[in-house]
């Protein structure tokens, strides 16, 4: 459990290689001395990288592996987690953003985005969830996209796949209330990143230290949902309600 | 022959100070007999593999240790007759879901007073001893658990056990004494009583100009067995540590005037006041805390006065006030409390400033010089200096009380359990000597540690 104070004894990375999810892991480490940190990504030099990162701020690391499109690998790094101890706070980072002209046009690669952001989640979701009830405690956070919520020409399929995954979290937060879980659904606008290496950043870009630190104060407000940075919920109520014809006619 | 075991209804649980929630399956034994059928046989909602059993009171508890998250929590307010009182012995036997309040006003019309009441009666007999709470007449009486002289424990194999001071059973009572709920459930207690010839307290009120001045008038020798000091937690410089010092005794019908000598046991109506709203974050500031506490301080008389005040409002002022706990607003609060030996006053004195320098507002704060401690194994009770706390939770409160917990330990004083909702494991190993000897005896209660809660599992006791 997170203590008084909005300290966890424990975090469970799944997508453990990303920058957000790293971000968050380094600040939870400077909260709490000997953190434990279960760290599932798919194997190889990252994950390797990640692992002694996060050692060298004294974590406790467990790396696990973890495909994004098998729901069989899910299952398994969610009970490899959770057998070494209560999960107390679980982040569900990975996600791909993918070429969306392809996506589109390619019933495999549309699919692919579709197992990767959306099918994924769902799964680790449910996994979670029902640990959360087990557990009576536990806090879970998603990555979603402002691109969930109002489909663009140049990233639908992603904002589609985000879409699904905004919108079973948001629900899963109000089921698992009785159980004293609690769900943050997090909307970053563009994020400099790995993700999005080589792309223009777009109008209030942010960086993954910034989604971090709002993620910890999400947290520890309880809150559900946050925009990062604070200032896009201000700009998607807006970009939400424009005349389509208007909207198409943005450079966005 | 045990009752059939009632049903249970998942809920979300925090204790008094509204953090860290965590949801159980709570069930509300009616007996003992219903009590000792749940734990021989826990029951949880749906198919879920169960996560220990844990009794609660009241919630009074201001961080986790009335909590079990995942488990089984027994609503204990449900078991609260009031079984004997022997007036001529003094002595009186309940079930532990009493409260302390339901207890004193049936007892004081016998002309009878508990020993030890903590600072609020909204707590049950069980949790008292679960806390081994004490009060402002600690350096004179000692602690709750000095003055039960029985109680029955049902133990992880769902019998009941005797338990008393001495004798065989004495390492399970002493375990069982402070021992936080988590060597079984207390479900009948035997307390020793004192007369009590009104309902009244005779006060005497005096300021403190500094905590040197609060500190000197504390350490002398007092004819009351009563006192406690209201201190200004915000105050710096000259001023840091200006303080109300209260000291009393019970009145006896001689003390009081003619009005009240009518009818003297009379404890006053069980309505209490308004509810307070939770307030919005941030509104409880160190503006609004600040004019709290000079507020608190103008109060009482410049020069020291003497007056006749009823028990309720000398010993338990805030249950007047319905739900104080929600002024803190919807992230709660922490409650500190530390002891140091009384030879530390610098430490004590570094504590005050840190606090008072810190910029998180306090308002009610208290601080008393405590007598021996009781033979409890994770007890709170010390001899030295007692200083209490609330700090609303906000960024940086970690850092202060993690401060301050370096600060005690260095000090070789210790933090007091039932108020704690952040402590980490090593700190606690560090307070606590007797830790080592609590898990042995908790060991041989519980060979399973079916009893477990939310404290239990944060700092691994």
């Amino acid at each position: 459990m997170l203590d008084a104070t909005g300290r966890p004894r424990s975090l469970f990375l799944l997508g453990g290689t990303s920058d957000i999810a790293l971000a968050v892991a380094e600040r939870y480490a400077a909260r709490t001395p000997g953190l434990r940190v279960v760290l599932a990504a798919r194997p190889g030099e990252r994950r390797d990288a990640a692992v002694s990162r996060l050692q060298g701020l004294g974590c406790e690391v467990h790396a696990v592996d973890l495909e994004a499109r098998s729901v069989e690998s899910h299952e398994q790094a969610v009970r490899a987690a959770a057998g070494h101890g209560d999960l107390d706070v679980s982040v569900v980072a990975y996600g791909v953003l993918g070429d969306n002209e392809r996506a589109w046009t390619d019933v495999a690669a549309g699919t692919e985005l579709a197992e990767v952001n959306f099918v994924g989640p769902l799964a680790a979701g449910i996994l979670l969830g029902e640990q959360v009830r087990r557990q009576g405690h536990g806090v879970v956070v998603a990555l979603s996209s402002v691109a969930a919520e109002r489909p663009r020409r140049s990233n639908f399929v992603y904002g589609a796949t985000k879409a699904g995954t905004d919108a079973f979290f948001t629900g899963l937060g109000e089921a698992l209330r009785e159980h004293g879980g609690h769900v943050l659904v997090v909307r970053p606008g563009f994020v400099r990143s790995k993700m999005t290496a080589g792309l223009d950043p777009a109008p209030l870009a942010t960086d993954p230290g910034h989604v971090a630190d709002a993620v910890l104060a999400a947290v520890d407000a309880r809150r559900e949902q946050v925009w990062v940075p604070g200032a896009m919920r201000g700009v998607m109520v807006v970009l939400r309600h424009l005349p389509r014809p208007v909207f198409r006619r943005l450079p966005i | 022959m045990r009752g059939t075991a009632p049903a249970v209804q998942r809920r979300t649980l925090t204790g008094w100070g509204r953090t860290a929630p965590s949801a159980a399956d709570v069930a509300s034994p009616r007996s003992p007999d219903e009590v000792a059928s749940l734990v021989a046989a826990p029951r949880v909602g749906g198919d879920r593999p169960h996560r220990g059993v844990l009794a609660r009171g009241l919630g009074r508890s201001y961080g986790d240790a009335a909590q079990n998250a995942g488990g089984l929590v027994l609503d204990m307010t449900g078991c609260d007759r009031i079984l004997a009182v022997d007036v001529e012995e003094r002595v009186v036997r309940v079930e532990a879901g009493v409260s302390i309040d339901a207890l004193t006003r049936t007892l004081l019309p016998l002309g009878l007073w508990l020993p030890v009441v903590p600072g609020t009666r909204q707590v049950t007999v069980g949790g008292a001893i679960a806390a081994d709470v004490h009060g402002k007449n600690h350096h004179v009486s000692g602690s709750f658990g000095a003055h039960v002289l029985a109680l029955d424990l049902v133990a992880a194999d769902g019998e009941v056990r005797t338990l008393t001071p001495d004798g065989p059973g004495a390492e399970a009572f002493w375990a069982t004494v402070g021992g936080m709920g988590l060597t079984g459930v207390v479900v009948r207690a035997t307390l020793s009583c004192i007369p009590a010839e009104t309902a009244y307290a005779v006060v005497r009120t005096e300021r403190a100009r500094d905590l040197d001045h609060l500190l000197d008038l504390l350490a002398e020798d007092d004819p009351d067995p009563y006192s406690v000091a209201w201190f200004d937690a915000l105050a710096r410089g000259p001023r840091m540590g200006r303080a109300v010092l209260t000291r009393g005794r019970l009145a006896q019908v001689g003390d009081l005037p003619a009005r009240l000598a009518k009818h003297p046991s009379s404890f006053g109506a069980a309505s209490r006041g308004p509810a307070v709203p939770v307030l919005p974050h941030g509104l409880l500031n160190r503006a609004m805390g600040r004019a709290f506490n000079e507020l608190w301080f103008r109060k009482a008389p410049a020069r020291p006065t003497t007056d006749v005040q009823p028990l309720g409002a000398f010993f338990q002022p805030l249950d007047g006030v319905r739900d104080w706990n929600r002024v803190y607003g919807p992230r709660g609060f922490c409650q500190y409390q530390f002891v140091v030996p009384e030879s530390e006053t610098d430490a004590f004195r570094r504590a005050v400033a840190l606090i008072a320098g810190s910029g998180h507002p306090s308002c009610l704060n208290v601080l008393k010089r405590m007598g021996e401690s009781g033979p409890g194994l994770l007890s709170f009770p010390a001899p030295g200096w007692t200083l209490a706390v609330d700090l609303p939770v906000g960024p940086g409160l970690d850092r202060l009380l993690d401060g301050l917990d370096d600060l005690v330990l260095g000090a070789g004083g210790r933090v007091y359990l039932a108020k704690d909702s952040r402590l980490r494991p090593d700190a606690v190993e560090a307070m606590y000597p007797r830790l080592g000897q609590f898990r042995s005896a908790r060991r041989v209660l519980d060979p399973d540690g079916l009893f477990v809660s939310d404290l239990a599992r944060r700092v691994l006791l």
